[in-house]
């Protein structure tokens, strides 16, 4: 048996096909979830995909919030199950405080859309296991409200406990403060990054390189281990 | 009826690329002597029955865990005279 991966869509998701469809290449099984529906149809983890939930209207990720669908997640995130917030997935996240910080427009007010480097700094999160510490990868970034921040103490708790989980490598494209490109919860099972993995599974498409894979393949061996 | 306002501004310490921006572009337009500009969000609330105490508290939550994000933003409620 393989492990259920949820990928919730809200009203302007625009990647939950993206998302569902790197689920099913690293070989789990994407189950579609509905912002109305609390129902989690019993998945061993969710995603939080990319794009602009009602329209980023009030802040980006302000109103999915108070989703029905985000009280389950919030519960089950809590209760260790692996979530991960892609891009507005992420702002999400911020704004459910199950990370810390915020999300703020980018620095040089642009959108952005190119392909990024990152490096991998934790391979200790239910998300990054299949990398390793200090790894390099190039995966897709586009947005606009990408700039990472959070107020000093917050930084350095962040930096001393281990959890920024990736930066932006040779040039940081937003303003977001220490170059942090995603980060973790305390436990390891709640990631959030700007740039997109589900972008990057295929030779094929994307960016041509398959960087973004071991986001799926690090939670399904989790899952299907545990 | 009675209205509210509540006033959301980035907190001093977060840098505001949109004020900035705006900042930049006054001396080319001729608006000169303007040193920094933060721009906000105004929320006008038309709010049924009387504004009292229990009423302002509501307000006041509803500022906290939505209109804001306290991570970044700081808010001011004020009541207007009625009209």
């Amino acid at each position: 048996m393989t492990a259920r991966i949820g990928v919730v869509t809200f009203p302007g998701t625009l990647d939950d096909r993206d998302t569902q469809r790197a689920v099913r290449v690293a070989g789990a099984e994407a189950v579609p979830l509905w912002h109305k529906d609390k129902d989690l149809k019993q998945v061993d983890a969710v995603v939080l995909p990319g794009g602009f939930s009602y329209g980023d209207y009030l802040r980006a990720g302000a109103i999915s919030r108070f989703s029905p669908v985000m009280e389950s997640v919030i519960e089950q995130a809590k209760a260790g199950m692996p979530v991960l917030g892609i891009c507005n997935g992420f702002q999400v996240l911020t704004e459910t405080h199950l990370l810390p910080g915020a999300m703020l427009r980018n620095n040089h007010l642009h959108f952005i859309c190119r392909e990024q480097k990152l490096r991998v700094e934790s391979d200790r999160t239910a998300w990054t296991a299949d990398y390793t510490a200090g790894q390099e990868i190039s995966i897709p970034l586009k947005n606009i409200d990408g700039q990472y921040t959070a107020d000093e103490r917050t930084l350095d708790m962040l930096e001393a406990e281990g959890r920024v989980a990736f930066r932006y490598l040779d040039t940081n494209p937003n303003g977001s403060l220490r170059d942090i490109a995603g980060i973790t919860n305390e436990a390891g099972n709640v990631v959030g990054l700007m740039p997109h993995p589900e972008h990057a599974v295929e030779p094929l498409v994307g960016t041509g390189r398959t960087d973004g894979l071991g986001f799926f393949t690090s939670v399904l061996k989790k899952l299907v281990n545990a | 009826m009675a209205r509210v306002v509540v006033d959301v501004m980035l907190k001093p310490e977060i840098l505001d690329p949109q004020g900035q921006a705006v900042q930049r572009a006054l001396p080319r337009l001729g608006f000169q002597g303007i040193s920094d500009v933060r721009q906000g969000k105004r929320f006008e609330l038309e709010v049924d029955g009387p504004v009292d105490d229990a009423a302002l508290a509501r307000i006041h939550e509803m500022a906290e865990t939505f209109l804001a994000n306290t991570v970044i933003e700081d808010f001011v409620v004020k009541v207007e005279e009625e009209k």
